[in-house]
């Protein structure tokens, strides 16, 4: 241990203040109250299959907030995301049923498809300098009407389905779509990609270069420009980060339920943004967390279904889904302005 | 930052855990294995969970609820009322009422494949099952005891038919949810009752949007004479459309509200197709308590049927009192 004096900036501080910091403390906390509440008030709460219940519910929007935390911190944000994992959904199901594809090659397809929305999103922000919020809200109502008319003409019906019988879906399904066994209890492998995905995207943000900028862009763009990070590269890779999450998820949700709604997924992109800002993403951008918004999309899933599970009558639901969001939020806001005074 | 280290190797430990159990492949299931076995228990406490694919508030739903609610009470069965209009949510909802060991399950099938694993899950763990409102033909495949609704096809058919009696030429079919799969099998059906139909998107969420859309319609092609809206609210809508450009087209309608009681009693609605949902909601209670009780199972593996029963000028006084309650 050296003796000198050192700069405060590389200083030791207390362990509180190092934990108040972090901005996923205050989702943690609002988790562990929801937990805690619905543990005590719900009896099948705790049980197996209740927790592979909710945990499902986390899941797909976990891996959605994940990757929507990130661009939130770069300063963006994407409305087509919700829809995206309907439009990938689409795009497997009817290479796979309708063109007779492989499944697999299908799934790369719609990979490519969906990395070429993202990076067209990215593109066309940083090329009109217009806001994000108006560029992916373009791609948004362009993929629902694509989705709808394609889906029509293709099939003659709103929805494709039979993918159990396409080939390649027996390993398909196994990578995406399988059950894990643990204890007698039915857990979702989507679990495992939200962990797997939050996991990839927390060591990318704090552990990266990649992620330095991430946060330099959402601070100021203009800045990070001066000092040479590549603004416009970081945001379209963004960008397609989201849309290989919808991609992700269109493939967890089309070979689980083997069929495809053409006005799925619509409104979900609210969800991906609230789940991201309980878990402590600002919505100006340059600030978050992608375990807290994994955290804030578990928060999401044990109080959905935590009130089913309390047997309340559903006409209510929303109330109560809005007064949690809510608290959690002011919980996490009160959270963040100690650490930004800790951080002084 | 080393809280950060420690829960990455926390991650990474749960993530292994998960690995080392045992995985199965959805394709691995065998439907047919032990579906049956398990009764479930005669005593104690018998809740049936309704999850219908509806949204909150939705007036056709609403009467499927009270019907579900009021055959609970004259039961003495509670009942549960979940609905969502994702079909991986609703999935997820079955889901949560077989975690709670739920006495019986009332589903609605708008999308049949994306429950179907839920549901088989719901009969191997013993819980009987019945299918409302639409999902007909899977119904018994997937292992429930009986379905329990309107063939939407049929349905359709009957109110092209009846158009194409009151000597009407043009028809035009107006779809207010894009992606339903009944309400384009009601249009198909309305296409062979009639000879043909035109087709027409609205948004039903966006009232004023439906309206210009319709009035639109029926402006740029003089020889639309009939007008088929799948909902009543959109019903009001075309009425008002109609008006506004004194076309001479004739509105029918799928579902009743008090709009259209009060319009089919004036004249601007010529009938409306009532698929009697209060029965898609009151039938299936009574049906499991029949079950668990009796063991009796209603017919026979066929569907029952609610409807359609077309309401016009002769018939809707008597109606519309009930519609006011709530119960038509």
């Amino acid at each position: 241990m050296t003796t000198t004096t050192l700069d405060e900036r590389v200083g030791r501080t207390r362990l509180a203040d190092r934990l108040v910091v972090r901005p996923e403390l205050g989702a943690l906390l609002g988790a562990v109250v929801v937990f805690a509440f619905f543990s005590i008030t719900a009896d099948q709460f705790l049980t197996g299959d209740g927790v592979a219940t909710w945990l499902d519910d986390a899941s797909t929007l976990g891996i959605m907030a994940v990757a929507v935390s990130l661009l939130m911190i770069g300063g963006e944000f994407d409305l087509s995301a919700g829809v995206m994992t309907a439009s990938t959904a689409l795009v497997t199901a009817i290479l796979a049923t309708q063109a007779g594809w492989n499944v697999w090659l299908a799934l790369l397809a719609s990979l490519v498809f969906a990395l070429g929305v993202g990076a067209f999103n990215g593109w066309l922000v940083m090329r009109t300098g217009l806001p994000s919020f108006i560029v992916t809200l373009g791609t948004f109502l362009a993929l629902q009407g694509l989705n709808l008319g394609v889906t029509r003409l293709v099939t003659g019906t709103v929805q494709v389905s039979g993918m159990r019988a396409a080939d390649g879906y027996a390993s398909s399904g196994f990578v995406f779509a399988s059950t894990v066994e643990i204890g007698g209890t039915k857990f979702q492998i989507s679990i495992l990609w939200w962990i797997g995905f939050a996991a990839v995207a927390a060591w990318l943000l704090l552990r990266t270069r990649f992620g330095n900028w991430i946060f330099a862009v959402g601070g100021s763009a203009v800045s990070s420009r001066a000092v040479g990070v590549p603004v416009k590269r970081t945001k379209i890779l963004l960008f397609m980060g989201t849309a290989l999450a919808g991609w992700l998820v269109g493939s967890i949700n089309i070979l689980r339920f083997a069929s495809v709604q053409a006005n799925q997924g619509i409104g979900l992109e609210l969800q991906f943004i609230i789940a991201a800002v309980v878990g402590g993403c600002l919505l100006t951008g340059g600030f978050g967390s992608a375990i807290g918004a994994a955290i804030g999309a578990l928060i999401f899933g044990m109080a959905r279904q935590g009130i089913v599970f309390a047997r309340w009558d559903s006409d209510w639901f929303m109330l109560f889904l809005g007064v949690m969001l809510l608290a959690a939020v002011l919980v996490n806001n009160t959270f963040r302005r100690r650490a930004e005074r800790v951080r002084r | 930052m080393t809280s950060n280290r420690a829960s990455r190797v926390g991650l990474v430990l749960a993530g292994a855990a998960l690995l080392l159990a045992a995985c199965t492949g959805p394709a691995a299931e065998d439907p047919a294995a032990g579906s049956g076995q398990e009764v479930p228990a005669e005593t104690g406490p018998f809740r049936i969970a309704v999850i219908s694919h509806g949204t909150a508030g939705d007036a056709f739903w609403n009467v499927v609820k009270n019907g579900a609610e009021d055959a609970g009470r004259e039961l003495d069965v509670p009942v549960e009322y979940n609905s969502d209009g994702d079909p991986g949510n609703q999935a997820k909802l079955i889901d949560n009422a077989v975690a709670q060991r739920v006495g019986g399950l009332v589903v609605s099938m708008q999308n049949p494949e994306a429950v179907r694993p839920s549901i088989e899950n719901a009969v191997r763990a013993g819980i009987p099952v019945v299918t409302i409102n639409s999902g007909e033909e899977q119904s018994a495949a997937y292992g429930a005891l009986t379905h329990i609704g309107q063939s939407e096809g049929v349905a359709g058919e009957q109110a092209g038919r009846k158009f194409k009696e009151a000597g009407k030429t043009k028809l035009l079919c107006v779809i207010h949810e894009a992606g339903n799969i009944g309400q384009n099998q009601r249009c198909d059906g309305a296409a062979r009752g009639f000879g043909s139909a035109e087709r027409l998107q609205v948004d039903i969420s966006n009232p004023t949007d439906a309206q210009a859309r319709i009035r639109g319609a029926v402006q740029t092609d003089p020889s639309i004479d009939a007008v088929l809206t799948l909902n009543s609210q959109v019903a009001a809508n075309a009425v008002n459309a109609v008006e506004q450009v004194q076309s001479k087209a004739q509105v029918a309608t799928f579902d009743l509200n008090a709009d259209v009681v009060s319009a089919i009693k004036t004249g601007d609605v010529l009938f409306a197709v009532d698929q009697q949902q209060y029965e898609q909601g009151y039938l299936p209670i009574v049906f499991l308590k029949l079950y668990r009780d009796n063991r009796n199972v209603v017919g026979g593996g066929r569907p029952v049927l609610t409807g359609p029963d077309l309401v016009d000028k002769s018939t809707v006084d008597q109606i519309g009192a009930y519609v006011e309650r709530g119960t038509r």
